[in-house]
């Protein structure tokens, strides 16, 4: 565990960059520090690794005060990746990444054979390994720096706004990426980031910072959409932050109706037997079992369903999978009104109306009250 | 008058491709010396931002010196000798280096430097494998002018006694009216100036294969803007020829 123990960084010329800030990091998780510039998440960072020295208080590794240890050798157990990548572009995609092992005193076969395992582990092809930096996408480059900062399997990855610079699209890709990599390694990262979705998409627990470098709340993410601490912290989480929270309730509770739907090739008993005065629509699914769209009963042939006149369904949510919002987002885009429930395979699982939801939200913040309750 | 197009006044005790060996040796000691010397001066002036224009106005003040002010005050001391000359062409080369090594480093990206530093580089590291590396295309671009300017400036040894390998053909030719002796002063300075600097080109192809190649746009975005490394940038080698042969 890394603890942050009212820690201080004051410049020479006043500026406080820092102010008594206290955090404990735990470990195996991601911990994400968050704010507006100029609120020291960058400079907190950088006292971990002591590029920065703080002006009081000590940060704790494990225990231990990290000035104890030599600088270098703090640093090379502390994976830090960087905006833009930072890679040396005059060396090959390869040596970029066998860097810290290299220094650590590795053979230069051992080391290559270690940059060619995590090339493949971050998802970048081995036939860019000689490749120099200048050749390789701002994506590219990013994975490299990944590959490059956990090389020597440093138990502390630090991030400094790693995917800021590259386009949102790929950004999102390289934050699948790093939970995806985070659920086989395990390690303890910090992340810094000006963005609050990225804080929230990728922290176990996530540390707003206000400019001055205070502390304005630190908590799980779904907390912090739930209980922001104050009007600053409710501020920066914007203004959708009740449908965000949805993220975090799973759909695995919502009561589905199994009973509204028919197959393509269906009877016309079949679909007499289905249409119900509370269904007003039925959904239609291919021989696959797959959704096709809706129908009012009344417009259905038996035997001479043409799928696109259907109504269109909107976007299916995994049931039990995916959350609430993904839930109650597929109700708002079906013409309908109803979200349609499928399994992992696509098949059509159910359908669900949007007052079955919205029921399915309130008991879901009450539990969380109660929760909250017996927590606090 | 015995002998071919490159034969040589006897009075100089020496064949042309001799004298062309101890025109390339005093010209390019010189500027190993001054690279040497600058690689420190540089490196101080990017630590200690303060110190940067100072030492830019001596080295200026310094190139400023004739090359016969600096003869009048070494031959006490270093006499008639290859030393003397080189001296200066050692001291004139420094107002070339210190700014391409300096700019050079310069040019690293900081988030380059930060990883570098992140990773566990101590400073000596940081330089040998990182800046300095980085800084390559630059310094070879002044090493280029330098040495090109070196070769031109070579001549004057022929006013020291015969100090300056092809130089001296140039006295020879006037005292024995002999074009054909100038001619192979000034075509050879210049053939051994162009070669030289075409041998410095393939060098720094051969140092920087991780350079961007090409016409056009020669770097991607993502690999930054580095202004001061290009060779481009910088005052063709040929060109600072000239003006030194004019001084």
């Amino acid at each position: 565990m890394i603890r942050i123990d009212s820690v201080t960084k004051r410049y020479p010329d006043g500026t406080v960059a820092v102010d008594r800030l206290s955090l404990e990091i735990p470990d195996r998780s991601i911990t994400v520090l968050v704010g507006p510039s100029g609120c020291g998440k960058t400079t907190t960072l950088r006292m971990i690794n002591r590029m920065i020295e703080p002006s009081e208080g000590t940060i704790l590794l494990d225990g231990a005060d990290i000035t104890k240890q030599p600088v270098n050798t703090l640093r090379r157990s502390m994976g830090y990746v960087i905006q833009n990548a930072g890679l040396f572009q005059h060396r090959t995609i390869i040596d970029n990444i066998a860097t810290v092992p290299r220094l650590l005193g590795w053979s230069k076969d051992k080391a290559r054979a270690r940059a060619r395992e995590l090339m493949e582990r971050v998802g970048l092809d081995g036939a860019l390994a000689k490749r120099y930096p200048y050749q390789l996408s701002g994506g590219q480059q990013q994975r490299v720096g990944v590959a490059r900062a956990l090389a020597a399997d440093p138990p502390v990855l630090l991030m400094d706004e790693p995917f800021s610079a590259v386009d949102p699209i790929v950004r999102k890709g390289l934050q699948d990426e790093l939970l995806r990599l985070q659920a086989e390694l395990g390690k303890t990262i910090v992340f810094v980031t000006h963005d609050i979705d990225e804080a929230i998409k990728i922290g176990t627990m996530v540390a707003v910072m206000r400019t001055g470098g205070r502390l304005a709340q630190y908590a799980p993410p779904a907390e912090l959409l739930s209980d922001p601490a104050d009007a600053f912290v409710e501020d920066f989480l914007g203004t959708d932050r009740g449908i965000r929270r949805l993220s975090f309730f799973p759909s695995t509770g919502l009561e589905l109706t199994t009973t509204a739907i028919v197959a393509v090739d269906a009877t016309a008993e079949q679909i007499a037997a289905r249409a119900t005065p509370d269904v007003p629509y039925l959904l239609v699914t291919g021989l696959d079992g797959r959704p096709l769209g809706w129908s009012a009963p009344g417009d259905l042939t038996a035997g001479a369903v043409d799928p696109a006149e259907l109504l269109p369904f909107g976007r299916p949510f995994v049931h039990g999978e995916e959350s609430l919002r993904a839930a109650l987002d597929g109700a708002v885009l079906s013409p309908t009104g109803w979200a349609v429930a499928v399994d992992r395979e696509g098949r059509a699982a159910g359908v669900v109306s949007q007052q079955t939801i919205a029921e399915a939200i309130r008991t879901a913040h009450a539990e969380g009250r109660d929760a909250a309750k017996v927590a606090g | 008058m015995s002998g071919g197009f490159f034969h040589i006044p006897s009075d100089l005790q020496n064949t042309y491709f001799g004298l062309v060996g101890l025109h390339l040796r005093e010209a390019l000691i010189p500027v190993a010396a001054g690279l040497l010397i600058a690689l420190p001066i540089a490196q101080l002036c990017v630590r200690l931002r303060w110190l940067y224009p100072p030492v830019l106005g001596v080295t200026t003040v310094l190139y400023a010196i004739p090359s016969l002010a600096f003869f009048v005050v070494l031959i006490d001391y270093t006499g008639q000798t290859e030393t003397t000359v080189m001296i200066p062409l050692a001291v004139y080369s420094l107002v070339v280096f210190i700014p391409a090594i300096v700019d050079g480093v310069r040019s690293v990206p900081q988030e380059t430097l930060d990883a570098a530093t992140a990773m566990g580089l101590g400073p000596v590291r940081r330089y040998l494998q990182v800046q300095l590396p980085i800084a390559a295309p630059a310094i070879i671009a002044g090493l280029r002018v330098a040495t090109v300017s070196s070769i031109s400036l070579v001549s004057v040894g022929m006013l020291i006694g015969n100090q300056g390998g092809l130089g001296n053909l140039l006295h020879d030719g006037q005292i024995y009216h002999q074009n054909r002796l100038i001619w192979l002063s000034v075509v050879g300075t210049a053939v051994l100036a162009v070669l030289v600097d075409a041998l410095l080109v393939l060098l720094r192809i051969a140092l920087t294969p991780w350079m961007p190649r090409g016409s056009g746009s020669r770097r991607t975005k993502a690999a930054g803007a580095r202004p001061g490394t290009d060779t481009e940038a910088r005052p063709e080698p040929a060109v600072t020829a000239l003006e030194d042969a004019v001084r």
